[in-house]
């Protein structure tokens, strides 16, 4: 049978399933095939928070999925265009996210009574119509799979695991994937069982063939590549990328490297990348606690390493002392912040960006800090090195807001080269400083208002630093009044000083009358939503802040070019109060805390309606 | 042969900071701050290696008095912050100056970890059984229904026996010694610094301003004999004036207990050994003193091997580097382009 073959310019699918229906290694795996194919991608997984909930229930699905298109996309997608429900449990906590018209594939050997009843169907939604207004496509998966390896040397078990191969050879099939990477990937993980190897290809190939044979799919797909820039690109996640911009910090720092980290979603996955590193001269400590964590990373930057600690917000609660302690003693040290819902332990595996006024504010005494935040997964590399420069620079904490959204997110990442990242080398203090020859610790470079990284170990330079006040230059103990005034101005000063590129503004028509501002992770979802406008007509400037802390000189003047500034935030509207009360300008907040990303169309509904009434 | 460390030929002076020292007159502080620097120069270590690490606390300033590195940090984080340290910089001697409260009130934690991974860190603890800077709170080694300001009815908690508390959390040298004795509290020190690991060190130290004479019992002339138990290794423990007391074992009894020296036989007296691997004997011998200080020991409870965290990190590191082939930035390179790539043209 001859399948039409018909273009498209991107689709959207999820693989969604029961946590040990392996839908996110399957997701990986399309990501993989979709990469090698030159399309533009993005992905983002979205896990249960619980380790292993009861099998087939809402709580226990696991789902991943992933955009790709012929031109370069900013969002893992709004809605997808496609739907793999590996149980009644994923149809049923997914069905809502589908637009009319969606494609879905069912696993119908898990459609049982049992299952249905466990999430609450009392009849099977494949039969009572409820989903006519989709394009339901019933695959008997399981049952397939575990025929396709009747005559193999398998368990049963086994057998039936490899279900997922068959889905994921299936969609490879219909969006006419290339799939020797996967066959590789399979050659490798499965090594030591060549059994198993053998069992998920022929899993795979029975999906891919079932696909070219049944009449159910009469149409196979074909998404041409997007025009990228070119290089050697790697799909990559924001927590991966963050872990190697680490590495790169050392490299080009030239330093010895010290994480100190607790285990905390979602920020665990920093900690066991960069503890696969040794090689580059990178410790890594599981901490007892977020205390120690940041107390040893800071005990390290006092004997002249890159002081690193990555964690989520409640963590970063528990560092503020010691931050508040690096502000006085004037140290280099990142803070990584992931963060998720909050308060307290709020939704652990789900997006937010409500620790801008801790990061900006949460700290006793004057106590400011650098902030800065990635916009994308792949950014999440350049993000590091660019607080680790801040650090080293001008010997201050860095706080650096990931998110779930970026962290867990993946995007192809054009490689950068190993000559073109900054050079973060350091000078060490090796003699005094003094008119009478001593030492002053506190004796600044007038320009970026730092003091002497002078680190044990060096003859002639023996000091003691500590949380006290200290005099300017000697640093001594002091409780001077004007002495005290002086140094809070001072530090203060001193995170003015830090360099900060300018923020720049995309306003294709060049007369916009309404600015966007955003910060983080908000930048996709923002950026796809300026273009759909601008795609039906309407004109608007985006800008998007890294540096939250300094802000960049020329915001204020950037801000009072537009009519209206609105602020979309995954908060109640942190950035806009900083705006607000700095610039004094009525920027308009839009806020969303669900937890989820901002959908593109959402923004564009919502800036449709500021910049048609601005 | 290894090389014979030149004679740094420093002195006690040369460990005094121009830091004016501001404890209360008559402080045990003082007397300790006076021992260290009198004992120094014996490690031989060149000033700028050596880093003194406190938390907070009257006992914590001392790293300003110290003609060395110093950081005089955060209330109960100083093990963590010399963890770092330690472990980053294994070229350094890193100490730790911490309180009673400073150690095992908001810094437990800490304390307890450092000394369960057996960090390279030689922690001074010392316990006057008071809060001092914050003025004469009961601390967490303040006795049973202890009157101070925060409780003028009695405190209702039981204290922690630091030693106890040390072997409890896995301590390889656990010891204790006294501000008044400075020849003691030198030799102890030197028993630390020699220890590879962490060297756990109590300091009875008074704070003649919030609890005045806590330890007088172990110091006045009429008592101190019968109730301090000197421990020497590989030495019967007799103690009183004319050694009348001695510690034995006896069987069946799950501790140690104090009898009178002619009530047994010679080979019944514990010869005192710091190196039993099990914990459970220096546990014993922490348990010996009674609540007013009666059979109070001193000296090296506990003193065995195990490899330091700092080591086995350290070697860690060096395997891995061994391993890696080229400069850092290739091998970054390489790094990068680690798993699947693909190239546009
Ligand atoms: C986070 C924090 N909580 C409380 C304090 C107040 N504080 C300072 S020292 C101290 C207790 C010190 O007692 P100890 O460790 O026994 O030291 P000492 O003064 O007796 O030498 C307290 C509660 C503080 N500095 N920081
Ligand atoms: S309050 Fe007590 S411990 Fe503190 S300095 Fe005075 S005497 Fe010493
Ligand atoms: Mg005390």
């Amino acid at each position: 049978m001859t399948k039409q073959v018909r273009q498209l310019d991107r689709v959207v699918i999820r693989f969604a399933g029961d946590s040990g229906d392996g839908m996110q290694l399957t997701g990986d795996r399309f990501t993989s095939e979709t990469a090698q194919l030159g399309n533009d991608i993005s992905t983002l997984p979205n896990f249960p928070a619980e380790i292993r909930a009861p099998a087939g229930t809402l709580p226990g699905v696991s789902s991943f999925q992933v955009h790709f298109a012929d031109y370069d996309i900013l969002t893992p997608g709004d809605a997808p265009n496609v739907l793999v429900a590996m149980n009644p449990a994923a149809l049923k906590a997914n069905l809502g996210d589908l637009p009319r018209g969606a494609d879905i594939i069912v696993n119908t050997d898990e459609f049982t009574r049992r299952n249905l009843a466990k999430v609450g169907y009392t009849a099977s939604p494949l039969e009572d119509g409820s989903l006519e207004a989709y394009s339901v496509h019933p695959v008997a998966l399981t049952t397939m799979t575990i025929r396709a390896l009747s005559e193999q040397e398998v368990s049963k078990k086994d057998a039936e695991r490899a279900k997922n191969m068959f889905a994921l050879g299936l969609l490879s099939w219909m969006y006419s994937r290339s799939y020797e990477s996967t066959l590789a990937f399979l050659e490798r993980k499965f090594a030591a069982r060549p059994e198993l190897v053998l069992a998920n290809i022929t899993a795979f190939k029975a999906g891919w063939n079932f696909g070219e044979t049944t009449e159910d799919f009469s149409v196979r797909y074909e998404v041409k590549p997007a025009k990228m820039k070119p290089g050697t690109y790697r799909n990559i996640t924001g927590n991966a990328a963050l872990a190697l911009g680490i590495v790169a910090a050392g490299v080009r720092s030239k330093l010895p490297v010290f994480l100190g980290a607790y285990p905390i979603t979602p920020a665990s996955d920093i900690l066991h990348e960069l503890s696969k590193h040794k090689r580059f001269g990178i410790t890594t400590m599981q901490a007892e606690d977020e205390i120690a964590a940041v107390g040893a990373a800071l005990g390290a930057a006092y004997g002249g390493a890159l002081g690193i600690t990555t964690t989520s917000g409640p963590g970063v609660a528990l560092k503020g002392e010691t931050i508040s302690l690096a502000v006085a003693l004037e140290l280099p040290l990142v803070i990584v912040d992931v963060q998720r819902a909050g308060p307290s332990t709020g939704m652990p595996t789900k997006t937010e960006q409500a620790d801008l006024n801790m990061a900006l504010f949460g700290r006793h005494g004057e106590a400011p800090v650098a902030v800065i935040a990635p916009r994308s997964p792949s950014d999440c590399f350049f993000a590091a090195l660019e607080a680790a420069r801040i650090a080293l620079t001008h010997r201050t904490p860095v706080i650096l807001l990931s998110d779930n959204y970026v962290a867990n997110g993946s995007e192809p990442w054009l490689l950068p080269e190993v000559a073109d990242l900054p050079d973060l080398s350091v000078q060490f203090a090796a003699e005094p400083n003094g008119p009478q020859g001593q030492f002053l610790p506190y004796l600044r470079d007038p320009e970026t208002l730092a003091r002497p990284w002078a680190i044990p170990g060096t003859p002639g330079l023996e000091h003691r630093i500590g949380g006290l006040e200290k005099a300017d230059k000697t640093g001594d103990i002091s409780y001077d009044p004007q002495n005290h005034d002086f140094m809070v101005r001072t530090r203060a000063a001193r995170i003015d000083a830090i360099s900060v590129p300018d923020v720049e503004v995309e306003d294709p028509d060049g007369d916009a009358r309404v600015l966007v501002l955003g910060w983080g992770s908000t930048y996709g979802p923002i950026g796809a939503a300026c273009r759909g406008l601008r795609q039906r007509g309407l004109t608007l400037a985006q800008a998007h802040l890294r540096h939250l802390n300094p802000l960049p000189a020329n915001l204020g003047e950037v801000l009072s070019r537009y009519d209206r500034v609105v602020i979309p935030e995954m908060n109640l509207g942190q950035l806009a109060h900083v705006i607000r009360a700095r610039y004094l300008v009525d920027a308009v907040p839009y806020n969303k805390v669900r937890g989820l990303p901002f959908t593109a169309a959402e923004l564009e509904q919502m800036l449709e309606d500021v910049v048609k009434n601005a | 042969m290894p090389e014979q460390p030149i004679s740094l030929k420093l002195t006690a002076k040369d460990f005094k900071s121009d830091q004016e020292v501001r404890w209360c007159p008559g402080c045990g502080d003082y007397a300790i701050l006076a021992a260290v620097q009198n004992f120094m120069p014996e490690l031989n270590i060149p000033r700028e290696r050596i880093v003194f690490v406190s938390g907070i606390g009257c006992s914590s300033r001392f790293p300003y008095y110290m003609n060395t590195y110093g950081i005089h940090s955060i209330h109960g984080r100083a093990p963590a912050i010399a963890t770092g340290l330690s472990v980053s910089r294994p070229d350094l001697s890193v100490w730790v100056v911490t309180g009673d409260g400073d150690a095992l009130s908001i810094g437990g934690n800490h304390l307890i970890h450092a000394l369960r991974r057996n960090v390279n860190l030689k922690i001074l603890l010392f316990n006057n059984r008071i809060y001092g800077l914050t003025k004469g709170q009961y601390s967490p080694t303040s006795e049973l229904g202890k009157i101070t300001k925060s409780t003028p009815v009695g405190s209702a908690d039981s204290p922690f026996n630091p030693l106890s508390l040390a072997l409890g959390a896995e301590a390889t040298f656990v010891a204790r010694t006294m501000d008044s004795d400075r020849r003691h509290l030198q030799s102890v020190l030197r028993a630390a610094a020699e220890h590879d690991g962490s060297a756990f060190v109590e300091i009875y130290q008074n704070c003649n301003i919030f609890n005045d004479g806590a330890f007088d019992q172990l110091k006045e002339p009429a008592t101190r004999d019968d109730y301090l138990i000197r421990l020497e290794h590989g030495q019967p423990i007799t103690f009183g004036k004319d050694g009348q007391f001695c510690v034995v074992h006896p069987p069946g009894a799950f501790g140690l207990e104090v009898r009178e020296t002619a009530g047994v036989s010679p080979e019944e007296i514990v010869v005192h050994d710091a190196t039993v691997t099990d914990p459970a004997y220096a546990f014993a011998l922490s348990r010996l003193a009674e609540a007013d200080l009666r059979h109070t020991p001193m000296g090296v409870f506990r003193s065995v091997r195990r490899p330091s965290y700092d080591s086995i990190i350290n070697e860690q590191l060096s395997t891995a580097r061994a391993k890696a082939n080229g400069a850092p930035e290739e091998q970054l390179a390489g790094l990068l382009t680690a798993g699947d790539t693909w190239t546009i043209m």
